[in-house]
């Protein structure tokens, strides 16, 4: 429960500083959709790796998945000349990075911190390397305008699509996690592998499936990013947003419905730095290249607020084998 | 080390370049490119001939030192992958000294030498920090100093250093405090000396200092280091303060030992990407001083090479960090050959 008061908290605090915006002429429409577009991915990576980390295994590679999600989305988007199917096309190209990594996580007994790095720099030679490749452009691509995901108008908000989608991953997660078998067996193999291989369900299987929706997850955040949130890809599109995400997750100490919440206090952050410094006015006084250091900032004060005495699964990062 | 671990650790390493250059071909394949061609035109470009050796060296030059910041974490059990960030601050360091400032010949690149490093010392100390008294996690705190590091140094680049009429470069550091090149024709400059005996003088401070003993304990886990009395804390610090002199070196050495420039480009495009190559180099070299040596060198060819292979095979030499990326998959995961000699008996 203090985990949730501390989310609202900082929720609150989100609140009043938007009220103070709105005092300086500033559209609170505006940043609160910026916010939602920002959100999306931080969530969904959040709360993949969440499943992923009850489950006993850390992926650090998610914002490598971001890159290689958002590249696979554009060039499936420009070849189907359908945005959504370029979305999914991201969610199956994560699903099968996070694949990858289950099976060489519990068979390979490999590190997974090392690994998760190894495909992050990975993503950072691969994206540039397949612009050039697939478009010929070094290190950027504008898809044209048909292919990308519009949002959807209501008469308060326009909102994405895959953000309310998100909404809805979180909740049923949550449910997965908190009142089902499956989700009990997901919380054993992070805690006791040994009960659940005695109890007669494969370990194996749990933490790679884990691993495998994670991935899927962090690839529909990577996708949603050039598809429906900045209209193109360039080689830094992630700028950091897989260890946001990660930040999210700790912060929310592995909770997804925290996870959420908590994606959007930092996505409120990166809505200040789009919206805000590009304000006539605000602009001319503090440098654009500042204004950027503000997610980053934020996201390492939260961390450091909220960090507490986070308990994380016993069997974490630790392969589990049958003696 | 018996020589038997030596033995396993190497066959370990090679199969792991051979996979990575394995996948590396087939990511050239997919895109219809031919992978025989690039690899022969990147190997002969990287060690042909003696200028392409030292040009080879010259790459290495820089990745020697990030990763020595990786290894140094990995001593001490940490997993600090702030190189970039802190490279980035020693750059901008040597400039604001090698450029702004006029000192005596000699004088002057030994102060643009240590600011460079106590730049990149000082960016490393808040992640330590909330190491040692909020337990946040390096791996999330160094990539945000390195995220800020980059808007910060590229604010810096752009509107503070920036040269009059030239904005996509900074100034150039004065003649005092740039290396001169040892081969006429290439950019290996005497920076590579220093590269080399920095490395070296980590090694001997690892081996043989007390507290570089002490390191490693605490690299064999937080119990050992508590029963041998071990101040976590001090040499938590002191871990993460060493590598951030590693890597501010590299940035330093970057700027005042590369012609032709002698400046930090406004993109940081002559030093982005060298902290994160610096972490395949540690692994490659298995965290050792002498093995990032020869893995520095390694992977500087590769670098060298990806631009013949970009010129010959028209293969982009970012692959290059790619097949990095592959061959770091395939160290984290040891018993990859064991896996498919498993796969293939069945």
């Amino acid at each position: 429960m203090r985990h949730y008061m501390r989310l609202l908290l900082s929720l609150a605090a989100v609140a009043v500083f938007m009220w103070i915006l709105s005092l300086f002429g500033f559209n609170t429409k505006v940043i609160v959709e910026a916010t939602l577009l920002a959100m999306t991915p931080l969530a969904l990576a959040a709360i993949g790796e969440s499943l992923n980390e009850k489950a006993g295994t850390v992926n650090i590679g998610l914002e490598g998945i971001f890159l290689i999600s958002a590249l696979t989305g554009v060039y499936v988007a420009e070849v189907t000349g359908n945005g959504v199917i370029g979305l999914l096309g991201g969610a199956l190209v994560g699903a099968f990075i996070g694949f990858v990594f289950g099976v060489l996580s519990v068979y390979g007994r490999g590190d997974q911190i090392i690994a998760g790095m190894g495909i992050n720099i990975f993503a950072l030679g691969f994206v540039p390397y397949s612009l050039m490749a697939l478009w010929g452009t070094p290190g950027i691509r504008i898809p044209p305008r048909e292919v990308l995901v519009p949002p959807i108008d209501t008469p308060l908000i326009s909102i994405s699509g895959v953000t309310i989608l998100t909404i809805f991953i979180a909740i049923a997660a949550h449910y997965i996690l908190h009142r089902t078998k499956i989700g009990l067996w997901i919380k054993a193999a992070g805690e006791m592998p040994e009960a659940l291989d005695v109890a007669g369900v494969r370990v194996d299987l749990i933490r790679i499936s884990a691993s495998t929706v994670g991935g899927m997850l962090a690839g529909l955040g990577g996708a949603f990013m050039p598809l429906a949130w900045f209209g193109g890809i360039v080689k830094e599109i992630s700028a950091g947003r897989g260890f946001i995400a990660l930040a999210c997750l700790v912060s929310a100490g592995l909770e997804p419905i925290l996870a959420l919440g908590f994606a959007f206090v930092f996505g409120f952050a990166e809505s200040i730095a789009f919206t805000v410094a590009v304000t006539p006015g605000f602009k001319e006084a503090v440098p654009y290249h500042l204004i950027l250091m503000i997610p980053y900032i934020t996201t390492l004060v939260i961390v450091a607020i909220f960090i507490g005495k986070r308990r994380f699964p016993i069997a974490l990062a630790t392969p589990y084998s049958r003696e | 080390m018996s020589s038997s671990l030596i033995y396993q650790r190497l066959a370990e390493t090679f199969t792991a370049l051979l996979i990575g250059l394995f996948l590396g071909a087939v990511l050239m394949t997919i895109y219809g490119y031919d992978s025989l061609l690039a690899y022969s035109s990147l190997f002969v470009g990287a060690f042909g001939s003696v200028f392409d050796l030292a040009e080879t060296l010259a790459f290495a030059m820089p990745i020697m030192l990030t990763a020595l910041t990786f290894a140094i974490g990995i001593k001490a059990g940490l997993f600090n992958i702030g190189a970039e960030g802190q490279l980035y601050l020693g750059a901008i360091g040597a400039i604001i000294v090698g450029g702004l400032f006029a000192l005596p010949p000699g004088v002057h690149m030994a102060a643009t030498i240590l600011t460079a490093m106590l730049f990149g010392a000082l960016w490393s100390i808040v992640p330590a920090l909330l190491k040692i008294f909020r337990g946040v996690h390096e791996v999330i705190s160094t990539i945000m100093f390195n995220w800020i590091a980059y808007y910060f140094v590229m604010y810096l680049a752009l509107y503070q250093l920036a040269e009059p009429g030239r904005s996509e470069k900074t100034i150039s550091v004065l003649e005092t405090a740039r290396f001169d090149v040892i081969m006429p024709g290439t950019s290996l400059t005497g920076a590579i000396f220093v590269s080399v005996a920095f490395t070296l003088i980590i090694f001997a401070y690892i081996s043989i200092t007390k507290s570089g003993f002490e390191l490693r304990i605490l690299g064999a886990g937080m119990d050992a280091a508590r029963y041998a009395g071990i101040d976590i804390k001090r040499v938590t610090l002191s871990a993460f303060l060493i590598g951030g002199l590693a890597a501010g070196l590299a940035g330093g050495l970057q700027i005042i030992g590369k012609p032709p420039t002698y400046a930090l480009y406004g993109t940081l495009g002559n030093i982005f990407g060298l902290g994160f190559d610096g972490i395949g180099v540690a692994l490659i070299g298995r965290n050792h001083p002498l093995g990032i040596i020869f893995a520095s060198i390694f992977y500087g060819g590769l670098q060298h090479g990806g631009r013949y292979m970009e010129y010959q095979a028209g293969v982009a030499s970012e692959l290059v960090r790619a097949v990095n990326g592959l061959i770091i998959i395939s160290l984290a995961v040891p018993e990859i050959v064991s896996m498919l000699k498993r796969l293939l008996r069945r």
